[in-house]
């Protein structure tokens, strides 16, 4: 089978600032890829690259073995920052039944397959009882719930998740990478994030991004690795806590 | 009250004004979810332009304006989209283009000059029957329309990037829902005028966001108040002789600043 996401040398730069400098990636069937790095470091760019949402300046760019524009209705997608209107009248159960858009005509009404798919995905991040609050009177790690179950409604094969924990207390967030665990044996994950500690238990490859992007096959990546070479702030793997899980590993 | 119905001209101002509520209803529910005003706006000035050319090339005005509003709907769309002008500076742009090419072409053409004040406000009182088959037609177009793309819509408004996403064109989409909004006005100008068209694009909407969370409701809502405000302003502009789309746009402002005057001096939910 061809790889999930193949990068080939990609350059992206918003006006004249350069976010990313010759990254190549590949991601193949069922892989866990954790991506990490400062603010501004470009991850959220590069997943939007991923997506076909910013067009590289150079280099190439394959998502499920095509062009992003054409493939990228098979992947479920939770952003770092909504760009989503949360004053908008739509309940919850509108939001997660969007994520079954990809596959609907014009005229084409939901069904019930779609109604299920919904009900398990909110029985899933724990939102069921939520389901005719509209979107704006939840709170933020609710939406994010919220957000993360419209984007596993769709029956994705690759998920892509923007710092998905954000905002989500601790109990949930256990829950979730469960559910990310249970997932990574049938589709692949890419997720950017902060949370090393839960990462390292759980993920197959940590990369490391900032504007360059660097990534081993293993998460054996030691501290001074990351300050050194990965030119990644060792403050970001918080309190030397992680580096003891990473080499326990 | 009742005599008034037995005027011809009033029977169908009152058609017309219901037919207008439900275009304005359905599409301005997206006009204010959206925030899209200014550029519906623009839309409907710019219209003038195609209003002109009508004039100018001595056809039935329709003719300009059906391709001039669709194409400065899709001018305004593709600008604020792609290029990196600022999209309210391009709206603004478009907007006085649209006009001032209306008003050169108007007076170039000889002879009779449509007057400005009925694009303005319209003429409700002296809507023809083909006006009311016109508008028939345009609200069975955009019921369909809607209909078909409710979720798609939906989607669009509420979050564009998912939108793409999904796999959706996002700027196809949008500028459907642009030319839904070039084709009210087309229909509506000569009947309400451009004025009354923003004005039940925006205040029956954004009112009834206050009653429901529901997107679908809105539209209903929407149509009731626009259709109730319209009448009732009808109604004061025969009893104090007053010009029938002001009076309507002055009875729809006066019970939207109250209500939310109202809303505002409730006492908050101590916090
Ligand atoms: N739309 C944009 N226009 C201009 N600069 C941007 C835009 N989006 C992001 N940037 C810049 O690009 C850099 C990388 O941003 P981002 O990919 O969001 O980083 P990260 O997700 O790693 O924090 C930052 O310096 C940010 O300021
Ligand atoms: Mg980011």
């Amino acid at each position: 089978m061809e790889n999930v996401i193949d990068l080939k040398d990609v350059w992206v730069s918003y006006d004249s600032v350069r976010v990313l400098e010759s990254v190549n990636l590949t991601v193949k069937d069922k892989d866990f890829l954790a991506i990490i790095g400062p603010n501004g470091g470009g991850k959220s760019t590069l997943l939007k690259v991923i997506l076909g949402l910013i067009k590289p300046d150079k280099g190439s760019v394959s998502l499920l073995g095509g062009r992003p524009a054409k493939t990228r209705r098979y992947v479920g997608y939770v952003p770092q920052y909504h760009s989503s209107n949360l004053d908008f009248p739509v309940t919850v159960w509108d939001v997660v039944l969007m994520g079954r858009l990809s596959h609907k005509h014009p005229l084409q009404r939901y069904n019930e397959e779609d109604r299920n798919a919904a009900l398990e995905a909110l029985g899933t991040v724990g939102m069921l009882d939520f389901k005719d609050r509209q979107i704006g009177e939840l709170s933020g790690g609710q939406k994010q719930r919220v957000f993360i179950a419209r984007s596993l409604v769709t029956k994705p094969k690759l998920l892509i998740l923007d710092e998905p924990s954000t905002g989500i207390d601790s109990r949930m967030q256990k829950e979730f990478y469960e559910l990310l665990n249970r997932l990574k044996s049938e589709i692949a994950i890419v997720m950017v994030t902060h949370d090393i500690s839960a990462v390292s238990v759980y993920v197959d490859k940590i990369g490391c991004l900032n504007r360059k992007f660097h990534y081993h096959d293993d998460k054996e990546i030691s501290p001074h690795d990351l300050e050194v070479s990965y030119q990644c702030p060792v403050e970001l793997i918080a309190h030397g806590v992680p580096h003891r899980v990473l080499k326990e590993h | 009250m009742l005599e008034i119905l037995q005027y011809d001209f009033m029977r169908n101002a009152i058609l017309a004004a219901i037919l207008a509520s439900i275009a304005c209803g359905i599409i301005g529910v997206y006009v204010v979810v959206k925030k899209i005003v200014f550029i519906s706006g623009g839309i409907t000035h710019a219209s003038f332009g195609g209003i002109g050319i009508g004039y100018f090339l001595g056809i039935n005005p329709l003719f300009g304006l059906i391709p001039f509003s669709l194409f400065s709907a899709i001018v305004m769309g593709l600008v604020s989209k792609r290029t990196k002008v600022a999209e309210d500076t391009a709206i603004g742009i478009l907007w006085s283009l649209g006009m001032a090419i209306g008003i050169i072409l108007i007076y170039w053409t000889p002879g009779y000059a449509p007057d400005l004040m009925t694009y303005l406000f319209g003429n409700i009182l002296t809507v023809p029957m083909s006006d009311i088959y016109l508008m028939l037609g345009l609200d069975a177009v955009i019921i369909f329309v809607v209909y078909a793309y409710y979720k798609h819509f939906m989607a669009l408004c509420f979050d564009e990037e998912f939108t793409k996403v999904s796999g959706l064109s996002a700027e196809k989409l949008y500028l459907l829902l642009l030319c839904l909004i070039a084709l009210t006005v087309v229909l509506l100008i000569k009947v309400v005028g451009i004025i009354l068209i923003i004005a039940l694009l925006t205040m029956p909407a954004s009112l009834s966001r206050h009653y429901t969370n529901n997107l679908g409701k809105m539209m209903y809502l929407a149509i009731i108040f626009g259709s109730f405000f319209s009448l009732a302003g009808l109604y004061l502009s025969y009893i104090f002789d007053a010009p029938s789309g002001a009076t309507i746009i002055l009875a729809m402002s006066t019970v939207y600043i109250l209500h939310f005057l109202y809303d505002g001096l409730k006492p908050k939910i101590a916090s």
